[in-house]
């Protein structure tokens, strides 16, 4: 009841991704680790599968219970155009367009400072194109990427200017999934 | 007087049930005649569980229970075929941006909620329920009628059905032990290869009847021949048992304790076998070496190989481990698909034992299977063993319906090789440093 308030998922959709979250949890304690996601071969060769992983996890926590794995998965639900007028007071939905660009953000920031740090691109960098770049042409890329970006001039992406620079890019669509009712 | 009539009576029930399971089951089996029995069983079985489906169908629309909506086994996600080029790039090839990162995490969370592997290694979840307890979900109270027939189902299946297969097993297993070592006696010659490929197909077919199994053959015609190498896809222990009831193998397999072990090792003493320990078989120079010996000599019989290397659950066949491919000389694909409403012949190792699985088995309605034998195949010049490989699995999958992976069957067990985590990368890697975009030349 109250995850579908908090996710926005249909009763059968919580029902379905509950029997996959059993599936996975070889331990049968009911909740996940680091381990139980590795096991998924497709997650496994993604090259921010780490990353991806521990976004499941609430800070410095090994472990993330059904609710947990719920919210994550939540913010790549649709967003729904009935959805976008209803409940103004409330807090946002967590597939809201704002806290997509949030979740893409956080897989950037390492140290979770609200800033991308050159480091910090350069390392998730590293991540997506393995050892097929030489460490000069990927710091190129990086400076690139940040002086198009920074705006206020500290060498770093804050929030902010990582969704001005994304205001033109469908987030919607490249950070939804189909789930079926 | 009463007790002695009582003994007598007793006796004679038993008598009675020997002869007809003799004359029933016992001669048919060995003659491998059919009597039609089997076949009539398992119409009726069908007519019921059409009737199951129905009516809950009809229980869904009247009582709406939400435990029913899962029934339908539908995906829980639809994900959108689009390549990683199409996605990251677009229009603007050669340019790295924040959003990139968006493309791989959409991929990882579809990932989380639903993988295309790890359910390959559970039973595959049936679309209507079949009456056993095993894939209940609470459905038999969704009405009386149907309340009834399972229970009625139970006891068919667990006080008449079970007793007598396991009564069949025992008899099989004996005569199998009996049969070899009688044989074993025998000079070596021609006279003894006949008569253990006789003992060898009459023991499997006794042993496909006795754990319920009706199986339809295809395309006999393409039997494998002596000197060649039959290959098919994996799902159970009962695939060698059904291959072996229509004719003579040598097993490639590795080594069981128990049970399974001790039939092995009775087979062991009359034919040809090759058997290793699963660490073994890292040595892959020994065990080509030992099979291309093998078939060499036209004489011997052809060698079964399942490339796959592990129990799948049938819905699809995973990557053909490339061994087997390499050596050379004819290669005999079956295709062997299981009709799984009447009972599921995948053996999940990791979560039963062999002796769990077998009563599993011995208490389903059924075993229904469909065997054809596929036209030869052999390799190409200049075709390589991965690619002739993955042709037979391609024609292996075509004709059993079933979809082809080309995921590691080894993944039950162990975890994804790291290369091909880098060819992700590699790929996106060609997409961001579009050549003359980024300067310094070819890098990728």
């Amino acid at each position: 009841g109250e995850i579908k308030k908090e996710t926005g998922f249909s009763h059968s959709q919580i029902t379905r991704l509950y029997s996959r979250f059993t599936s996975l949890d070889k331990g049968e304690n009911g909740t996940l680790s680091r381990e139980d996601f590795q096991r998924i071969p497709e997650l496994a060769i993604n090259p921010l599968g780490d990353r991806i992983i521990n976004a499941f996890f609430p800070e410095g926590e090994d472990q993330v219970n059904f609710r947990g794995f719920m919210r994550t998965l939540a913010h790549f639900r649709p967003i729904e155009d009935n959805e976008k007028s209803k409940d103004q007071n409330g807090p946002e939905p967590l597939n809201s367009r704002s806290n997509k660009l949030h979740f893409a953000f956080r897989l950037y920031d390492l140290d979770k400072d609200d800033k991308i740090s050159r480091d910090e691109l350069l390392q998730v960098l590293r991540m997506m194109v393995g050892v097929n770049i030489s460490d000069e042409q990927l710091g190129s890329i990086a400076d690139r990427t940040i002086q198009e970006a920074d705006q206020d001039g500290d060498s770093a992406i804050s929030f902010a200017e990582f969704v001005k620079v994304l205001e033109k890019v469908d987030v919607e669509q490249k950070m939804s999934i189909r789930f079926l009712h | 007087m009463e007790e002695n009539r009582e003994g007598y009576g007793f006796v004679k029930i038993l008598s009675i049930w020997i002869i007809l399971f003799v004359v029933l089951a016992l001669l048919p089996s060995i003659f491998r005649v059919s009597l039609g029995i089997s076949h009539l069983y398992v119409k009726i079985i069908i007519k019921v569980l059409e009737w199951a489906t129905l009516q809950i169908e009809e229980g869904v629309k009247k009582q709406k229970v939400l435990a029913l909506e899962n029934l339908i086994s539908t995906g829980i996600i639809q994900r959108e075929e689009t390549s990683m080029e199409k996605e990251i790039a677009g229009h603007r090839r050669g340019h790295f941006s924040l959003a990139d990162a968006m493309y791989f995490s959409k991929k990882g969370c579809e990932a989380v909620a639903e993988d295309e592997v790890t359910w390959r290694f559970y039973s595959e979840e049936l679309v209507s329920w079949n009456l056993l307890s095993r894939t209940n979900a609470n459905l038999h109270n969704v009405s009386w009628q149907l309340t009834i027939v399972w229970v009625f189902g139970i006891l068919i299946r667990y006080c008449l059905l079970l007793p007598f297969r396991v009564c069949l097993t025992l008899f099989s297993i004996l005569l199998l032990v009996f049969a070899t070592t009688v044989v074993r006696q025998f000079p070596n010659g021609r006279v003894k290869c006949w008569l253990s490929n006789q003992v060898q197909m009459m023991c499997a077919a006794l042993g496909v009847r006795s754990l319920g199994g009706l199986v339809h053959f295809h395309n006999r015609e393409n039997r494998p021949q002596g000197g060649g190498i039959c290959v098919a896809n994996h799902t159970s222990p009962l695939d060698v048992l059904i291959l072996a009831s229509d004719g003579c193998y040598s097993l490639v397999s590795q080594t069981h304790g128990g049970l399974l072990g001790l039939v092995l090792r009775s087979c062991m003493q009359t034919t040809q076998h090759v058997l290793f320990e699963r660490s073994e078989l890292k040595d892959r120079h020994l065990v080509r070496k030992k099979i291309r010996e093998h078939i060499a000599d036209k004489a011997k019989l052809p060698v079964l190989i399942f490339p796959e290397g592990t129990c799948i659950n049938n819905t699809s066949v995973m990557m053909f481990k490339k061994g087997s491919f390499e050596v050379g000389g004819t290669i005999y694909p079956v295709a062997i698909k299981y009709d799984p409403c009447f009972g599921d012949a995948f053996w999940n190792s990791t979560k039963h034992s062999f002796v769990t699985f077998v009563f599993n088995v011995m208490t389903s309605w059924a075993i229904v299977c469909n065997v054809w034998y596929l036209p030869p195949m052999v390799k190409e010049e200049g075709e390589d063993a991965v690619h002739f490989a993955n042709r037979v699995k391609a024609v292996i999958a075509a004709r059993g319906g079933m979809s082809v992976l080309p995921w590691d069957g080894g993944l039950k067990r162990k975890k994804v090789k790291e290369s091909f985590k880098e060819e992700q990368q590699k790929k996106y890697c060609q997409i961001v440093t579009e050549n003359g975009s980024m300067g310094n030349g070819s890098v990728c």
